[in-house]
């Protein structure tokens, strides 16, 4: 094994940090692969591909969710590489890693060309002033036409084509090569190691024996093993029980010098006391000033999250708070529903990234949940001037207080193989975009940028975008202030309540719509009543849909003699027991399991 | 005039015997019945008896008020077998005996020996009238079988009878229900048994959802049954029930009122107090384990009294004697499905066909308060 931690801090000459960026799939895990093999890091029988998705989520769905670093030796050099993600969803995981590095790989498909994601995680390097390494992967592939590209490169990233570097990281073709242009190219970090400490924690997780594991990236003076540490934002002061280095593989080390990345165990069992972003320092000589740590991005999507099982909101609770610790881009509030009782308002970056929380909750901590439908954060202007921002429909105040509504809009830039263009304009022109610009990056392939509602983008405009362009477009997007829409709040009223689980806001042309389906749904999944239960969808107080659970006529059962006393008795009292599950809303009792697939409809 | 609704006298004693056989088996029948066991039937009587006399001499068996013979086909044993058995059931002077007849094996001999060994009432199986709803029931019998055996239990001079009709198979119109009513009726049977069709789980008729009852459909057909049986003088007895002046079956009020019975043979349950226990179920078992002097009894259940005050009040809402206004006190959602009158509850006919969901709303009345 040629990566073993020395035993004390590393000279930052020898240092090289750096994250592997690129839009979704053009390579970045398989490069990863192929440096830890070049550089001995991993045991050739323990290696496996895309090694460093190492959760069974990145596995089943073959993307990476979170950034991982590791540290390798090549040649006389300790490389810090971080993986990042390159789903749109999770470019907050990619700027948190740019934060703790000097430079950035950037990764293009050689078959594909610039996409999306590539324009902005090259863009966020550019600010963080990081430099780029181009390279164009997968040039193994027959598709691959690299001229092309490095030509696209230097026209729209300003890159010189002769700089770009050509690899495959499949047959590892080129990545020696590469890490040499990382040695010469990317600058070491600099760093006071007689300074006060300060080290950035840019990511944490909680382990269940240990508590929180943080990743640091220090920035100034030493850190020790044994040393008394100051949180600077929380305020804590803990041991650092445990310091290493993930080659990959953790290996605890004394110390950490200036510009080194590494983790820290400090027996902090209290979530909120180890965020990433938060500076860490010496308690016995403290630094005076914290490093700019992150400012958290503002969700985008918001849905409510309900135990199935009511009892478990506890565990919801703390399952949440230690996910918060690996994810600091999800926010929760309680909330509750009068139809799914207690549970979280949640806040996410995206749709994908709301089904990624929703699955490792329900994963890593044994959960079952129910999510409410999707919505976004409309801003409601008041008759009295004053603005409200309000993530869910049932706490819009009543309409005659209402002066204007408005819609978060996105900026979104859409790259199309030219042949898809008409297609794509159609298409943002039904989801109310409007265009702002159309650029040819090159004779074959179009920018297009949009002013969009993000409400119109939630629902399964990238499918929809993929399957008109047969996959070929990319969408990337970033928030864009408000705009004031014709935006209504239908309600579903059962037996004429309101029902909060299924109030939703949405534009005028959608709402009849929305009404018909979740009225016919609820139609069927409520169970017939004593009486006649009409189901309606009104706008403010009118009905745009109707739809009506027939009285139960017949219950009983027929015969009862003998064996048929006992069962009528266990039968009852399971139905008294189910009764008691119920919800009401008024006078109609209501299974929570109807509530529950009337949602879980709505997600399919 | 009889007292109706009739008075409950807990000391009534029930004792019911099963009889697993019969011919074919109907494609809605989930009771526990074998259509290829009769060689069984010898051996099986033989136990029957063996148990009686092991509960006689154990002092667990006191004298009936009221015996039931039920299946199954009862009918199918041998009539002597049958007279055999009922011997070795102490009962009370003037206690009622009933035996489960199919038509087709109702002739005056086999009358004549039951009037001999006791039995007082038939009940007879007709089920429905038309060949086209007997073939969508899956039963195998023609209506004019059941003429000929009314015929000869009028003839008989039994103190009583029932028929037996199932209402909401598939192939069944509203029209075939009335003239299954009228023709019913014809017969002038003292009692009447009208059930609707109920899908049991893993029968022929569960498998087949074309064939399915709609619930709709039998709650009408029941408001006809009540209103025509009504009309002919019949009062309901029970939620399935309706029976002539004087012509109650008291062995079936005795199971409705919460009373004591005690069942012999294979898969027969048995009441007493909180106590409930039930045989095992197959017969070859049964003939075994009373062969081997061991016990049959396949399980057992003591309710709490919370349990049984609930079992007793939703029995009870069954019949016409309702339960206390008490434990059922009036409320909006009730309204058109209860009467309340002299401190009682009582369901109205749309009540009684949601009487599960009218019981789920009985209040238990705390310890001590009537039940009954
Ligand atoms: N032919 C070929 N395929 C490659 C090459 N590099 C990666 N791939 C394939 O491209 C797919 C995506 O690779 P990953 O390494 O998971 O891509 P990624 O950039 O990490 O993806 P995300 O983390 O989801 O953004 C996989 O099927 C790889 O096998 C290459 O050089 N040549
Ligand atoms: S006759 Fe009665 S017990 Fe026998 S199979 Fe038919 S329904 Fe079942
Ligand atoms: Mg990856």
């Amino acid at each position: 094994m040629t990566s073993a931690a020395p035993p004390g801090p590393v000279a930052t000459e020898r240092i090289r940090n750096f994250s592997i960026i690129s839009h979704v799939d053009h390579g970045k895990s398989t490069l990863s692969d192929r440096i830890l093999e070049l550089t001995g890091a991993v045991d050739p029988r323990l290696m496996r591909e895309q090694f460093l998705d190492s959760m069974d989520l990145e596995r089943e769905r073959g993307i990476t969710i979170k950034a991982q670093n590791v540290r390798v030796r090549y040649r006389d050099y300790v490389l810090h590489l971080i993986d990042t993600p390159g789903h749109v969803d999770f470019g907050y995981e990619v700027s948190r890693s740019l934060a703790a590095c000097e430079g950035a790989v950037l990764l293009v498909d050689a078959s594909q060309g610039i996409q999306a994601q590539t324009l902005a995680n090259c863009y966020q390097a550019m600010e963080h002033n990081l430099e780029i390494v181009a390279v164009l992967n997968k040039i193994d592939l027959p598709a691959a036409d690299p001229e092309r590209c490095a030509a696209e490169i230097e026209q729209v990233l300003g890159i010189p084509r002769e700089e770009v570097l050509r690899i495959s990281a499949k047959t590892g073709e080129g990545v020696e090569a590469l890490l040499d242009a990382v040695v010469a190219r990317i600058p070491p970090p600099v760093g006071d190691p007689e300074a006060a400490l300060r080290a950035l924690i840019f990511d944490s997780a909680y382990d269940q024996y240990r508590g929180v594991v943080s990743s640091v990236r220090v920035v100034d003076g030493t850190i020790r093993a044994g040393e008394r540490l100051l949180f600077m934002q929380a305020g804590g002061v803990y041991e650092a029980e445990e310091l290493g280095v993930r080659t990959p593989e953790a290996r605890p080390v004394e110390a950490l010098g200036p510009g080194e990345v590494g983790y820290l165990i400090a027996g902090i069992k209290d979530v909120g006391s180890a965020r990433s972003g938060e500076t860490v320092t010496s308690a016995q000589r403290p630094a005076t000033e914290a490093l700019p740590g992150y400012r958290d991005p503002k969700p985008m999507v918001f849905c409510g999250l309900y135990p199935m099982d009511g009892d478990r909101l506890p565990e919801l609770r703390d399952a949440l708070d230690r996910l918060k610790l690996n994810d600091a881009s999800f926010t929760y509030e309680p909330e509750s529903s009068h139809a799914l009782g207690f549970g979280f308002r949640c806040g996410f970056l995206g749709l994908l990234h709301m089904e990624i929380v929703r699955e490792r909750l329900e994963r890593e901590f044994d959960l079952s949940l129910v999510a409410t439908a999707p919505s976004v954060a409309y801003r409601v202007w008041l008759t009295d001037g004053t603005a409200l921002d309000i993530d869910n429909p049932t706490d819009l105040p009543d309409q005659s207080r209402i002066e204007r509504i408005e819609e978060p809009m996105l900026a979104a830039t859409i790259l199309t193989p030219a042949e898809h263009t008409g297609t794509v304009m159609e298409l943002c022109q039904r989801r109310r975009g409007e265009l702002q610009k159309m650029e040819y990056l090159s004779p074959e392939r179009v920018e297009l940028a949009y002013r969009i509602p993000l409400a119109e983008v939630v629902v399964d405009f990238f499918d929809q975008l993929k399957s008109r362009t047969k996959g070929y477009a990319s969408l990337d997007y970033e928030p864009a202030g408000y705009e004031a829409a014709n935006l209504v709040r239908v309600e579903i009223l059962i037996n004429h309540v309101p029902v909060d689980a299924f109030s939703t806001i949405v534009h005028r042309s959608q709402a009849e719509a929305y009404g018909r389906r979740m009225a016919e749904r609820l139609r069927q999944m409520i169970p017939r009543q004593l009486f006649d239960v009409p189901i309606q969808a009104a706008i403010g107080g009118r009905i745009i849909a109707r739809e009506t659970v027939k009285a139960k006529r017949k219950d009983v059962l027929a015969k009862c003699y003998g064996g048929d006393v006992t069962r009528k008795r266990k039968l009852l009292e399971r139905q008294k027991e189910g009764k008691k599950r119920m919800k009401s809303i008024g006078r109609v009792e209501v299974p929570q399991e109807a509530f529950i697939s009337a949602l879980r409809m709505d997600e399919g | 005039m009889s007292e109706w609704p009739l008075p409950v006298d807990p000391e009534a004693l029930g004792v019911y015997v099963h009889v697993p056989f019969c011919r074919r088996r109907c494609d809605y029948c989930a009771f526990a019945t074998y259509v290829d066991r009769d060689h069984l039937m010898a051996d099986y009587v033989g136990a029957l008896r063996r148990e009686l006399a092991a509960a006689l001499d154990a002092g667990r068996l006191q004298p009936a008020r009221a015996v039931y013979v039920g299946g199954g086909t009862p009918s199918r044993l041998a009539a002597e077998e049958l007279a055999s058995v009922l011997a070795a059931i102490p009962r009370q002077p003037g206690a009622e005996v009933s035996v489960e007849c199919n038509p087709e094996d109702v002739t005056p001999a086999r009358l004549a020996v039951y009037r001999q060994a006791g039995v007082t009432r038939v009940s007879l199986g007709a089920q429905a009238v038309a060949p086209h709803v007997l073939a969508s029931l899956g039963r195998h019998h023609r209506f004019e079988e059941v003429v000929a055996a009314a015929e000869a239990l009028r003839e008989a001079g039994l103190a009583s009878w029932n028929l037996d009709l199932i209402f909401g198979a598939a192939a069944e119109t509203d029209r075939d229900w009335v003239r299954a009513l009228e023709a019913a009726l014809e017969l002038e049977p003292p009692h009447v048994s009208a059930y609707a069709l109920t899908v049991e789980p893993g029968t022929p008729l569960a498998a087949d959802p074309t064939r399915h009852p709609d619930d709709d459909v039998q709650a009408r057909r029941y408001r006809v049954a009540d209103a025509i049986l009504s009309a002919a003088g019949y009062r309901w007895e029970e939620i399935s029930n309706w029976a002539m002046p004087g012509h109650h079956c008291l062995y079936n009020n005795i199971t409705w009122w919460g009373g004591d019975y005690l069942g012999f043979g294979a898969a027969a349950h048995s009441h007493r107090g909180r106590a409930r226990w039930w045989n095992v179920r197959r017969p070859e078992r049964y003939i075994a384990l009373v062969g081997a002097g061991a016990p049959v009894v396949a399980g057992s259940e003591t309710l709490t009294e919370a349990q049984r005050a609930f079992e007793t009040l939703s029995l009870s809402l069954r019949t016409p004697r309702g339960v206390p206004a008490a434990a059922l006190p009036p409320s909006e959602e009730l309204a058109g499905l209860v009467e309340w009158a002299d401190g009682r509850a009582v369901l109205t006919v749309a009540g009684r066909l949601l009487a599960s969901d009218v019981s789920l709303r009985v209040q238990i009345p705390g310890s001590g308060a009537p039940v009954r």
